[in-house]
């Protein structure tokens, strides 16, 4: 019998001892998912030597009812069901012999939906990228995507809010959404911190953004923080006449902590807090459930992810972090800028804005989205870019990017040589010049640095950021970047 | 007068752009149809932030795709309110929208008074704020 055989039901299967994974069961290659099984699909490398279909099945068997030996004690449960099966493992291209890169493998992998919590992230995740993620036999793993079945996908309470309702509270609709993060991020006073907010608002933002760390530091208490933003907020809508907003981030070393802040925020009459990733995945979801029983945005800003994200070889893709924060329940997340200072290769951020923003996600290989996922009607999670952007990339913004994003220019806004105001009201004009531009048919990818040079010449404000930015790029070669190029159809 | 860079309300797509010609308009007009939206038109004299429900100029014109129809209506409620807040709003009802998907304004009051702000001392240091619009201490239709 063939070491690759699973064994059968029986007697034989469960004597003591140790037998290999894929003989347990957890190597079923001929095995079709079904619609409500839940799919992973791994970064395989292993251990020279092993056997990556081994490898694969033990992940799948670590991640589901195996242990290292056999336990007498699965036959009294329906195992065959509980049992993950990795179905599907497949060298990587451009890795392995002849190449630079050593030996990686794709491992697709199904689990029953009963092994799942229904509404629990946290839960997924401990069998998900639990203990596999340890194992010896695995030089290096990572998780590039999932499939959630919409049986699933539907204990789960989605955006508090979603892009549509959020439009239409912000009354801004057919252009993206335009925002800056206060600066310095750590020192300013609550007076000091609420003049930045108020300038900002009031040359044109839609938002301002309290920023990951601060939360309530020796040098401002996070009481004044609100106190002063809010009153900011109010006087730069009654002097513009628009619905704007400050992120109030009530991060916090407790649940009590938040949710007192987050009353507090409410009590202030403020429409969105805002809350980092560091603070859990069950905290998170608990957040949102509040946000949406009080009316209330939720800005989730991803502190820590590139601690585990950005690697090729293992961690897990960004892409499954935004489709598990979309079913967690946050409103806006960040998801990279293309062109700013953070790491991003166009495609793999366009994979990102689709699982946040799309009713369903084709198979897109050059995106990085390996399975099909339909979004039964879950609300839509705004993707925000921030990082290092400045008014003269508002073309490339614009097209990489589309409508349904926050595009929050920071240093963009408030370094602006002619003040924070300006820095705003050059933002804006270029936004919306732009939009006009594209709205209009004209190609912005090519014209985008003379419609910007045209709005300048009555734009003051305009003119000054596009000289002061106009050699500023990133131009750096990115981390995580896609294993398959598009290619042409062969229908054309 | 309102101090804002310029001057003036700043809700809508385009508000920071000089006012559009009647050939930027149909451009965009072009734009929502091609989309196959429906193109509304609203006016007001409350400019309130919050306030959604602005006066309709006759329903969304969902069967009407000339450009040049929709334009003439546009100026039809130019000509009927021209001392009002017009925008145009287009509308998408494909699923997963379902909502306005463009807001522009296109018409305006010469003079634009804007908005006070109201701080109502509350307990401890907290304040409740209204933004009130000066226009609207006057009756309707007599704002502007």
């Amino acid at each position: 019998m063939s070491k690759n055989v699973t064994i059968k039901e029986g007697k034989e299967r469960y004597q003591a001892g140790v037998l290999p994974y894929k003989k347990m069961g957890y190597w079923q290659p001929d095995y079709v998912p079904k619609d409500t099984d839940i799919l992973s699909l791994f970064r395989l490398t292993p251990q020279a030597g092993l056997d990556p279909e081994e490898i694969a099945a033990a992940v799948a068997g670590e991640s589901s009812t195996a242990t290292w030996t056999v336990v007498w004690t699965d036959r009294l449960t329906a195992c065959e069901l509980y049992r993950a099966k990795a179905y599907k493992c497949e060298l990587v291209p451009n890795t392995g012999p002849g190449t630079k890169t050593e030996a990686q493998y794709f491992a697709y992998i199904a689990h029953d939906m009963d092994l799942f919590e229904p509404g629990s992230i946290a839960n997924l995740t401990a069998s998900i990228i639990g203990n596999v993620f340890g194992m010896k036999a695995v030089k290096a793993l990572r998780l590039e995507d999932m499939r959630i079945p919409v049986a699933y996908l539907k204990t789960f309470q989605g955006p508090a809010t979603g892009v549509i309702v959020e439009r239409e509270r912000m009354d801004k609709f057919g252009r993206p959404f335009l925002g800056a993060t206060t600066k310095p991020k750590l020192g300013l006073s609550g007076r000091n911190y609420g003049r930045v907010v108020y300038e900002a608002l009031k040359g044109g933002l839609d938002f301002v953004k309290d920023d990951e760390n601060i939360n309530s530091q020796p040098f401002m208490h996070w009481r004044d923080r609100f106190l002063y933003c809010m009153e900011a907020v109010n006087k730069a809508s009654a002097a513009t006449g628009e619905v704007k907003g400050h992120y109030l981030n009530v991060t916090a070393g407790t649940m009590e902590e938040m949710y007192k802040r987050a009353e507090f925020a409410k009590s202030l009459g403020s429409i969105i807090i805002m809350i980092d990733l560091v603070i859990g995945y069950t905290a998170i979801q608990s957040m949102a459930v509040w946000a949406r029983q009080h009316d209330m945005i939720l800005h989730l800003h991803r502190a820590g992810n590139s601690t585990y994200s950005r690697q090729k070889n293992h961690g897990m893709n960004f892409r499954v972090i935004s489709k598990w924060m979309r079913m967690a329940g946050v409103d806006h997340i960040h998801a990279g800028t293309v062109v700013g200072k953070l790491e991003g290769d166009p495609l793999m951020i366009r994979g990102f804005y689709d699982t946040l923003l799309d009713i369903h996600t084709p198979v897109q290989l050059e995106k990085g989205l390996f399975f099909e996922q339909d979004w039964a009607s879950m609300n839509k999670c705004l993707p925000v870019a921030s990082g290092g952007i400045h008014a003269g990339q508002m073309h490339q913004l614009l097209t990489y990017l589309g409508d349904d994003v926050v595009l929050q220019f920071g240093g963009g806004t408030i370094g602006h040589p002619q003040g924070i105001q300006a820095g705003a009201v050059a933002n804006r004009v270029a936004l919306e010049a732009m939009v006009l531009a594209r709205n209009e048919g004209r190609d912005i990818w090519n014209e985008g640095p003379q419609i910007l040079l045209d709005a300048a010449k009555w734009c003051g404000p305009l003119r000054a950021a596009i000289d002061t930015w106009k050699d500023i790029s990133f131009n750096y070669e990115s981390t995580d970047t896609g294993d398959f190029v598009p290619v042409a159809t062969g229908s054309n | 007068m309102m101090t804002n860079h310029n001057g003036i309300v700043t809700q809508g797509q385009f508000s920071f752009l000089p006012p559009l010609t009647d050939v930027q308009i149909t451009a965009q007009l072009k734009y929502a149809l091609k989309h196959g939206w429906a193109i509304g038109i609203e006016y007001t004299d409350d400019p309130h932030p919050r306030n959604t429900y602005w006066e309709m100029f006759g329903n969304p014109m969902f069967d009407l795709k000339d450009p040049a129809g929709i334009l003439l209506e546009i100026n039809n409620c130019r000509k009927t309110f021209p001392h009002h807040y017009i925008r145009v709003v287009a509308s998408s009802a494909v699923r997963g929208v379902e909502s306005p998907t463009m807001s522009y304004i296109v018409n305006r009051p010469k003079k634009e008074p804007g908005f006070g702000v109201v701080r109502q001392e509350s307990d401890g240091r907290n304040i409740r704020y209204t933004i009130h619009s000066y226009a609207t201490d006057k009756p309707e239709g007599e704002r502007y």
